[in-house]
């Protein structure tokens, strides 16, 4: 029978205990890389929450909607057939959508759709005595559209109740309000495209923290849209889908197309700067993260390596003794690792303490509080990372150590 | 009576490349049997150590075949070599080699925790006997940097011893020894080969110490002139 001494683990240990010093040196490199990691990573996480959920309050994941036709040549200039040169134009054909309910109770029935509501936007004037304040309204199913874009939580005034019943009923961003020096139970009067004209009785004022949405938007009910476009009760100009992921929304927005046969597009499309703006902040911070992390790295790489550099008569005699060139590595490693951990540990409580800290921020604004959050996954990603390079920082010069000729270090 | 063959060196040679290339061992034969107190001696580049590391088998960069305790060891691998050092092969060297932040007793610990052939507690009991034969049983605890030359070098020797080996082979083993210690390293190597049976071989320049050992191999520019005690007579 043999037994099996832990003595690698009890040489490393010995080690360690003996070089405090060095190993919290070290280990505070990991530390601060670490936090640093994933502080950067939640932040990076929080912004682009953030930015999405500015995105979601005026955008729908998916759009549908009757997409501009150009004017086609009347004669394909083709053989003998004589050119009929066209400029090319838009068509000026309605932007309608042909049987909405159909196409919104065969999007319903699509997995992993949510919510599905129509949208009726207008271009309006706010008659405001003589003058007119130019904007844009959106009729809608409010309670629908109230899930969709969480209308509820910018209303500063009034409320989404009373829209749905008063029928021609206005929600008005308080900068329309203020300008018009209106407030909730006050009529104003619009002025739609169409030139039609119609009283409408302010029901509440929202406030969307970005101002200039508030200068210009209003909600109404559906049926007031369609009777400012002039049309009938079938007329909706586009129809807004919820996905349960809406990062996956590029994937169903093709699908769509070709179900509804018109224009599908999703929020990625629409907000095409937005989200490159987004993945260069995603690349720069993961850049910037493992960077730092890769220096704390070195730190062990350096600490382990002085660490052999003094042990080299150890070595040569435990080697002589009959350790293998494997025991050898895993004393090494082993020393690495359990720095690592100490510093990870550290690392992790400190990032956790960061990000607490700055989420109760207050930065104002469009923003609030800071960006940033908890989010269990880039703990976990920091954790599993500052695994990877101190194993890595620890077998490199392990092996090395592993390598040494003890014959060579008995014959100095 | 058939004496038991510990150890054969056939034919060995080995050659040195750096500054150029330059025999250093030259058809090196011999044999040591088990019980025996073998010293080598020779003038300084003579190869007497470079031999010693071959047998150690710590250097496999050599020619010719060599055989421990009926063990074909050329051309095994790192491993099993480690193995076999780790059970069969006890080290002293001129310096002591010491783990100086380990206790005496840990030090001569660990060669029988890597073997793992007995329990923690009986390799704890077998350190201190080896300690107690070699007079240091006080200074079991201690840590290995606070013991004097003379003792390090002989809790060296009860590391060496650790494990039974069959082999204990040291170089210059006295080489930085005061007389007094040099007589109980030297005294310890006649009781370890004649009362318990274990074979040593261990280079050294002490005449007086070469002397006095079983036999004596001399080898001068990387050849044996003789294999037999020529001192005294």
């Amino acid at each position: 029978m043999r037994y099996r001494h832990n003595i690698n683990s009890e040489i490393s240990m010995t080690y360690i205990v003996t070089k405090k010093k060095l190993t919290l040196v070290a280990a505070l490199g990991v530390t601060i890389g670490i936090a640093i990691y994933i502080f950067m990573n939640s932040m990076m996480v929080g912004f682009d929450k953030k930015s999405t959920e500015l995105v979601f309050r005026s955008t729908a994941h998916i759009r549908v909607y009757k997409d501009e036709v150009m004017s086609l040549p009347l004669l394909p200039a083709k053989g003998k057939n004589v050119p009929v040169i066209i400029n090319p134009s838009v068509v000026p054909e309605s932007d309608k959508i042909v049987d909405p309910e159909r196409i919104i109770s065969l999007l319903r029935q699509q997995p992993d759709v949510t919510l599905v509501t129509p949208q009726v936007t207008s271009s309006v004037f706010y008659n405001n005595g003589k003058s007119q304040i130019t904007g844009s309204s959106y009729g809608v199913r409010i309670a629908e559209a109230d899930k969709m874009f969480n209308i509820a939580a910018t209303v500063v005034e009034g409320s989404l109740q009373d829209l749905k019943n008063t029928p021609n009923g206005i929600l008005l961003g308080v900068g329309v309000a203020a300008k018009m020096s209106v407030r909730p139970g006050d009529n104003i009067s619009i002025t739609s495209s169409r030139n039609v004209t119609r009283v409408m009785k302010v029901v509440g004022l929202f406030q969307s923290n970005n101002s200039q949405i508030d200068k210009t938007k209003s909600y109404i009910n559906i049926s007031a849209a369609q009777q400012l476009q002039q049309e009938g009760p079938d007329y909706v100009s586009d129809i807004n889908i919820s996905v349960t992921n809406p990062d996956n929304a590029p994937n169903y927005s093709a699908k769509f197309s070709d179900l509804t046969g018109y224009k599908a597009e999703d929020w990625k499309a629409a907000n095409a700067t937005l989200v490159a703006a987004g993945n260069m902040r995603r690349i720069m911070i993961t850049v910037i993260a493992l960077s730092i992390l890769l220096v704390a790295g070195f730190g062990i790489y350096n600490i382990l390596n002085m660490t052999i550099s003094q042990k080299i008569n150890d070595i040569a005699i435990l080697k002589a003794m009959g350790f293998r060139g494997r025991d050898v590595v895993r004393i090494f490693v082993q020393q690495a690792m359990i720095i690592g951990m100490i510093g990870i540990l550290l690392g992790v409580i400190l990032a956790a303490l960061l990000v607490f800290q700055l989420s109760r921020t207050y930065v104002g604004g469009d923003i609030g509080y800071f960006p940033i959050r908890f989010e269990w996954s880039v703990f976990f990603r920091g954790l599993l990372f500052g695994l990877i390079v101190t194993l890595g920082a620890g077998y490199i010069p392990a092996k090395k150590a592993a390598n040494v000729d003890p014959v060579s270090i008995f014959r100095r | 009576m058939q004496r038991e063959l510990m150890l054969e060196a056939e034919k060995i040679g080995k050659y040195f490349y750096d500054p150029i290339k330059f025999k250093v061992l030259n058809d090196i034969s011999f044999k040591v049997y088990r019980g025996e107190f073998v010293t080598l001696v020779g003038k300084s580049g003579s190869g007497k150590s470079t031999l010693l590391y071959i047998l150690s088998t710590m250097d496999t960069d050599y020619e010719g075949k060599l055989n421990i305790h009926g063990q074909v060891t050329t051309g095994q691998k790192q491993n099993s070599l480690a193995a076999l050092r780790n059970e069969k092969i006890g080290f002293v060297f001129q310096f002591h080699y010491l783990l100086p932040e380990f206790s005496c007793l840990k030090n001569v610990m660990i060669p029988a925790l890597r073997l793992g052939k007995y329990s923690r507690q009986e390799i704890e009991e077998r350190a201190y006997q080896k300690l107690t034969l070699l007079g240091l049983q006080d200074q079991a605890l201690k840590p290995a940097s606070k013991l004097s030359g003379g003792q390090q070098q002989r809790v060296a020797i009860a590391r060496a011893l650790i494990n039974d080996p069959l082999i204990i082979m040291g170089d210059e083993p006295t080489g930085n020894l005061d007389s007094k210690n040099s007589q109980i390293v030297f005294d310890t190597f006649k009781q370890l080969a004649h009362e318990y049976n274990q074979t040593i071989i261990a280079v050294t320049h002490d005449n007086d110490f070469a002397e006095r050992s079983d036999r004596t191999i001399e080898m001068q520019d990387g050849v044996i002139v003789s294999t037999a005690k020529e001192f005294g007579k």
